[in-house]
């Protein structure tokens, strides 16, 4: 076997800084259009942290089906109400996942789903007040199956 | 595909209490992110809109998308000032719509 000669070692470089940056490469693919559902739910400005408990698991095993809890705290009165919970996923073909409407008869800002991931991600709730203050909380989730078929 | 809806939720409640409902519908959920086995992508089509209303006034509603699990699953609350019946409705992308009612009464 002959010795590699200089022109071959550059070659070789070459190759791993392209391995290095294919997964950022892949990263950036990923990335969806979930700021464009925040802003036009926010109407550009930006909501407060609070009020706003997200229930998620830490890993999830299967993307296909992640139970996710969602709870605003209001006193859920005719004055003052959640009007809207809309849920964004960063990670997903579409970062759209649902828009929950509220009414003073919910009595409880809070409701429950399932819902599909396609791969580690964050998961991302806006609560609209009927003020129209907004506030959020996101939770990042480990997944070990996507859920988005194949 | 036409299954009923399961709902659950109590028979009766006190006036003025925050009840609990849990809906399950049944339905696959195409996400339209799926291919087929000739590599085509399996069309679109899940539950896109689902509404709780109580004596004709809305209650709880939701936008759904094709990130919801199959056979979605809706939790959610509702106050119950009066007796009366909820009226749930799932609306699919192809237009048609499954609905349910329930029934509830007011603790003697």
């Amino acid at each position: 076997m002959k010795a590699i000669n200089r022109r071959q070692a550059f070659a070789l470089g070459g190759g791993f800084v392209m391995l290095t940056l294919m997964p950022m490469a892949a990263d950036a693919e990923v990335a969806n259009d979930a700021a464009k559902w925040i802003e036009k739910f926010t109407g550009g400005k930006d909501p407060a942290k609070g009020k706003v408990s997200l229930d998620l698991p830490e890993i999830a095993e299967n993307g296909n089906t992640v139970p996710l809890t969602v709870a605003v705290e209001s006193p859920m009165t005719a004055e003052s109400y959640v009007k809207e919970i809309m849920i964004v996923a960063d990670g997903n073909p579409n970062a759209g996942v649902a828009t929950l409407s509220f009414t003073p008869l919910s009595g409880k800002a809070e409701a429950a789903i399932r819902i599909r991931l396609a791969a580690t991600q964050n998961v991302i709730a806006i609560a609209k007040m009927s003020d129209g203050a907004l506030f959020t909380e996101q939770k990042v989730v480990k997944v070990t199956i996507g859920g988005c078929g194949g | 595909m036409a299954d009923k809806p399961r709902i659950k939720l109590p028979k009766e409640a006190a006036k003025g209490e925050i009840i609990q409902i849990k809906t399950l519908v049944s339905h696959m959920m195409e996400s339209g992110q799926r291919k087929d086995a000739q590599g085509k992508p399996v069309p679109r089509k899940i539950i896109n809109k689902f509404t709780c209303e109580f004596n004709g006034k809305p209650v709880f509603s939701c936008a759904l998308e094709p990130a919801i699990s199959a056979n979605p699953y809706i939790q959610f609350n509702a106050r119950v000032d009066e007796e009366g019946t909820f009226k749930f409705a799932w609306t699919d992308d192809d237009g048609t719509v499954i609905t349910a009612e329930e029934k509830i009464a007011l603790k003697a």
